[in-house]
C-alpha cells in the first residue's frame, strides 16, 4: 500500500521551494523502492514551516518542516515515510498549538484537501450550503446572511445582508455578482490562500449570492500578481461547469449561474469597488461618484453585488450550518471569524483564523512569537497601506471593527505587518504618501495633488526645514485629503501618516 | 520593421476577433496582446481601437493607466521586486538597492545586455516570507541581497 504524502502548492510554499521538495520526494521514494501518493494541497498557513511535508500515518498527518529538496533523501532514509523521529518532525499537524487553537470556519479545508478535487470538497461539507440555499427563496437566503451578522471582509465592514437586500429589491433583466479579488494591501494574503487552497468555496459562495439576488452572471476580478490563483480558479470553474455546479442548471435545480475570471493589471485602486467596475467594463479604473450605489447601478449599469473573496467564502458555512452558528462567534457587532494574516518582521508569520475579539498582542506574541529579528516590535500596521500604525501601548485592543475605529485605526482585511525598533516612522509616513501618489486614479484633487505635496512636505520635515510649520501643514493636508477625497485611497492615506506623527513624534524631530 | 508590423497586426486582429463579443473586452485583449508580443507596441493601438469601435485615445488612456501594461519591449527576464510595507519591514530596501546596483538600472530600466528589466511591484501576497520577488512568472521568498544575486546569475545563464 502506498503512503499518502501532502505538500502544498500554495504560492508562498512554492516561493520557499515546495515544488523542488515535492519532486525530490518522488525521486527519493522511487530510489528507496517505496510507493507514495503525493497530494498537492493548499497551505496550512504556517509559512515559516514551508515547505511542509505531511505524511499520513494511520488516521493522522505527521508534519516535517521546513524541508528543502536537498534534505529529502536523508529524511526518507531515516524513516519520514513511516512518520519516524527526526529533528524536523513537528508531530501531528492538527495538534500543533498554532492550528489547534484556531477557529477555522472559512479556511476549514485549506491545506487539508486537494483544492481541485471537487469530490474531496464535497466530502468536507462542500456544496452543503448551496444545496440548502436551493431550498430557500432569495429573500430567505438574504435573511440568513443578515442574521449571521456577516460584514464585508474586504475592509469596509458593511453588512453583507443589507447590500444584498438592495440588489434583491431591484427590478432588472440582468444583475451581476462581482468578486473583488484585487487583494492589493500589503500584509494580506488570505484571499490568495483561499483561492489557491479552496477555490470551490469561493465558487459556491458566489453561486449562493447569485441565487439570493437573482443574478445569473458572476465575475471574479483577480489581480495579475496572483498567477497561481488564476490557474486554480480557472481549473475549478471548468470542473464545476463540467459537473453541473455552474451553468444553466445548477445542481439540477433549473437555476442558472455562470462565472468568469477577469485579470486586473497592477492598479491598486481597483480594490475600490467602483473603480474595479470601471476596469471590468474595459476602462481606466477611475473611481465613480456615489450615489448611485453599485447595488443599484453597478457593472454595465446593472444592479450588482460586489464583495470580497472572504465574504463570499464565508457563505457556504453560514448556509450549511445556519446564521446562528456563525453569529455565535465574535464580539459586539463584529460577528463570526476573520482570517488574520501575520506578516512583515514576525517569527511565525502566516494565517490565523479566529473569532473577533482576541487582542493584537495575542496575535503578535502567542501566534507570531514576536519579531523575526528578535528585537522589540515597535509599530504594527493593521489593515493594509491605508491602515494606522499602532504602537505597543495599544496592543491590548481587541480585534473588533468598532474597538479599532475607537483608537483611530482599522481592522480592514485583517493584515498585520510588524516592524521592529529599527523602523523610521517618518520614512513610513513618507512611503504612505508616495504610494498614494503612485496609485491615485487622478480623478479628485485632494488625492492626486495632495499625495505628491505630502511627500514633499515630509521630505522637508525629515531634512529639518521649518519643522513646526511643516508639521502643521502636513496635519492640515491630511485633513483635506481625509474629508475631501472621493474614495478611501486619498481619504485614508492620512491614517498611517497621522498615526505615525501622533505615536512616534520623535521620528519626525531627528537631527537631519 | 514593416514585416514585424504586419506580424503584430495579424496577431492583434486574431486576438481582437476572439474577444470582441465579450462585454468589457479591452483589458482581456490587452492582456492577450502583451502575453503574445511581450508588450503592447504603440503601432497596434489604432488597430485595437478600430476593432472595438473606440478612439485611439480611449485605448491609449487605458494602457497608460495600468502599471502592468508596457509599451516597450522588456528584457529577456522581468524582475519584479516588492516595495510594499511588509517587505520593507523585513529588509526589502536592502534587496532593492542591491538589485539596482547589480543590474545598473533603476525601476522600469532594462540592462544594457537586454537580459533583465527591473520593475517595482506593490505586494505579491507573500508577506510572511519577505522580501519577495517575482522573476518572470516564478515567485521567490526571503530574497536577501545574496539570494537575489544567485537568482540573477541562474537566469543570466539561462539566457
Amino acid at each position: 500500500m502506498s503512503v499518502r504524502v501532502h505538500v502544498s502548492r500554495d504560492a508562498a510554499a512554492l516561493a520557499l521551494g515546495a515544488e523542488e521538495t515535492a519532486a525530490a520526494l518522488l525521486r527519493a521514494a522511487a530510489a528507496a523502492g517505496e510507493s507514495i501518493e503525493l497530494v498537492r494541497t493548499g497551505s496550512r498557513g504556517m509559512v515559516w514551516l514551508e515547505p511542509l511535508v505531511e505524511v499520513t500515518v494511520g488516521n493522522e498527518r505527521i508534519g516535517y518542516g521546513p524541508v528543502q529538496a536537498h534534505e529529502v533523501e536523508a529524511l526518507v532514509r531515516e524513516g519520514l515515510l513511516k512518520g519516524g523521529a527526526h529533528p524536523k518532525r513537528l508531530g501531528v499537524v492538527d495538534k500543533l498549538p498554532y492550528l489547534a487553537s484556531q477557529q477555522r470556519l472559512t479556511f476549514s479545508r485549506v491545506g487539508l484537501i486537494d483544492p481541485l478535487d471537487v469530490d474531496q470538497y464535497q466530502q468536507h461539507e462542500g456544496y452543503a450550503g448551496l444545496t440548502r440555499a436551493l431550498s430557500l427563496s432569495g429573500a430567505d437566503i438574504v435573511k440568513q446572511v443578515t442574521d449571521s451578522g456577516l460584514r464585508g471582509r474586504g475592509g469596509a465592514a458593511f453588512p453583507t445582508g443589507i447590500k444584498w437586500k438592495t440588489v434583491l429589491d431591484q427590478q432588472a433583466e440582468q444583475k451581476y455578482i462581482v468578486c473583488n479579488a484585487d487583494e492589493g494591501d500589503s500584509g494580506t494574503f488570505s484571499d490568495r490562500m483561499l483561492m489557491e487552497g479552496d477555490p470551490f468555496c469561493l465558487i459556491e459562495g458566489m453561486t449562493i449570492a447569485g441565487l439570493a439576488v437573482g443574478a445569473t452572471q458572476g465575475y471574479i476580478y483577480l489581480r495579475v500578481e496572483y498567477p497561481h490563483a488564476e490557474i486554480a480558479l480557472r481549473a475549478a470553474i471548468a470542473t464545476a461547469r463540467q459537473r453541473g455546479m455552474l451553468g444553466r442548471n445548477v445542481l439540477g435545480s433549473g437555476r442558472s449561474f455562470e462565472l468568469d475570471v477577469r485579470m486586473g493589471a497592477g492598479a491598486y485602486i481597483c480594490g475600490e469597488e467602483t473603480s474595479l467596475l470601471e476596469s471590468l467594463e474595459g476602462k481606466r479604473a477611475e473611481v465613480r461618484f456615489r450615489p448611485p450605489l453599485p447595488a443599484i447601478k453597478g457593472l454595465f449599469g446593472r444592479p450588482t453585488v460586489i464583495n470580497n473573496v472572504i465574504t463570499f467564502a464565508s457563505l457556504p458555512i453560514i448556509l450549511a450550518r445556519g446564521a446562528e452558528f456563525y453569529r455565535d462567534y465574535g464580539m459586539g457587532r463584529s460577528r463570526g471569524t476573520l482570517p488574520f494574516q501575520l506578516a512583515g518582521n514576525i517569527r511565525h508569520g502566516g494565517l490565523v483564523e479566529r473569532a473577533f475579539g482576541l487582542t493584537l498582542r495575542e496575535l503578535l506574541y502567542d501566534y507570531g512569537g514576536g519579531s523575526a529579528s528578535g528585537r522589540p516590535i515597535r509599530a504594527v500596521q493593521v489593515g493594509g497601506p491605508l491602515g494606522a500604525y499602532v504602537p505597543e501601548s495599544q496592543f491590548d485592543t481587541p480585534l473588533d471593527y468598532e474597538a479599532f475605529t475607537g483608537i483611530g485605526a482599522l481592522v480592514g482585511h485583517g493584515g498585520i505587518v510588524a516592524f521592529d525598533d529599527t523602523v523610521d516612522m517618518a520614512r513610513m509616513a513618507r512611503y504612505a504618501m508616495e504610494f498614494c501618489a503612485a496609485e491615485s486614479c487622478g480623478k479628485c484633487t485632494p488625492c492626486r495633488i495632495g499625495s505628491t505635496r505630502g511627500v514633499e512636505v515630509i521630505d522637508r520635515i525629515i531634512a529639518g526645514q521649518q519643522r513646526e510649520a511643516n508639521l502643521a501643514l502636513l496635519t492640515d493636508l491630511c485633513d483635506t485629503m481625509q474629508y475631501g477625497s472621493l474614495c478611501g485611497l486619498g481619504g485614508m492615506t492620512p491614517f498611517p501618516v497621522v498615526s505615525a506623527m501622533k505615536h512616534f513624534p520623535e521620528d519626525f524631530s531627528r537631527k537631519g | 520593421m514593416a514585416e514585424i508590423d504586419t506580424a503584430w497586426l495579424t496577431a492583434v486582429d486574431r486576438i481582437v476577433a476572439a474577444h470582441a463579443d465579450q462585454p468589457g473586452a479591452l483589458l482581456p485583449i490587452l492582456h492577450a496582446v502583451q502575453k503574445e508580443l511581450g508588450f503592447i507596441p504603440p503601432e497596434v493601438v489604432g488597430r485595437i481601437a478600430e476593432g472595438l469601435n473606440l478612439s485611439r485615445a480611449d485605448v491609449h488612456g487605458v494602457i497608460s493607466f495600468y502599471h502592468y501594461f508596457r509599451t516597450h519591449r522588456p528584457g529577456k527576464h522581468v524582475v519584479q521586486l516588492c516595495r510594499a510595507e511588509a517587505c520593507q519591514a523585513w529588509q526589502g530596501q536592502a534587496t532593492e538597492a542591491h538589485a539596482k546596483q547589480c543590474l545598473g538600472v533603476d525601476y522600469h530600466g532594462t540592462t544594457a545586455d537586454g537580459d533583465f528589466t527591473l520593475e517595482a511591484v506593490y505586494c505579491l501576497g507573500n508577506c510572511a516570507a519577505g522580501p519577495s520577488a517575482m522573476i518572470d512568472d516564478k515567485l521567490y521568498g526571503r530574497v536577501t541581497p545574496e539570494r537575489l544575486e544567485q537568482l540573477l546569475a541562474q537566469h543570466r545563464r539561462q539566457s
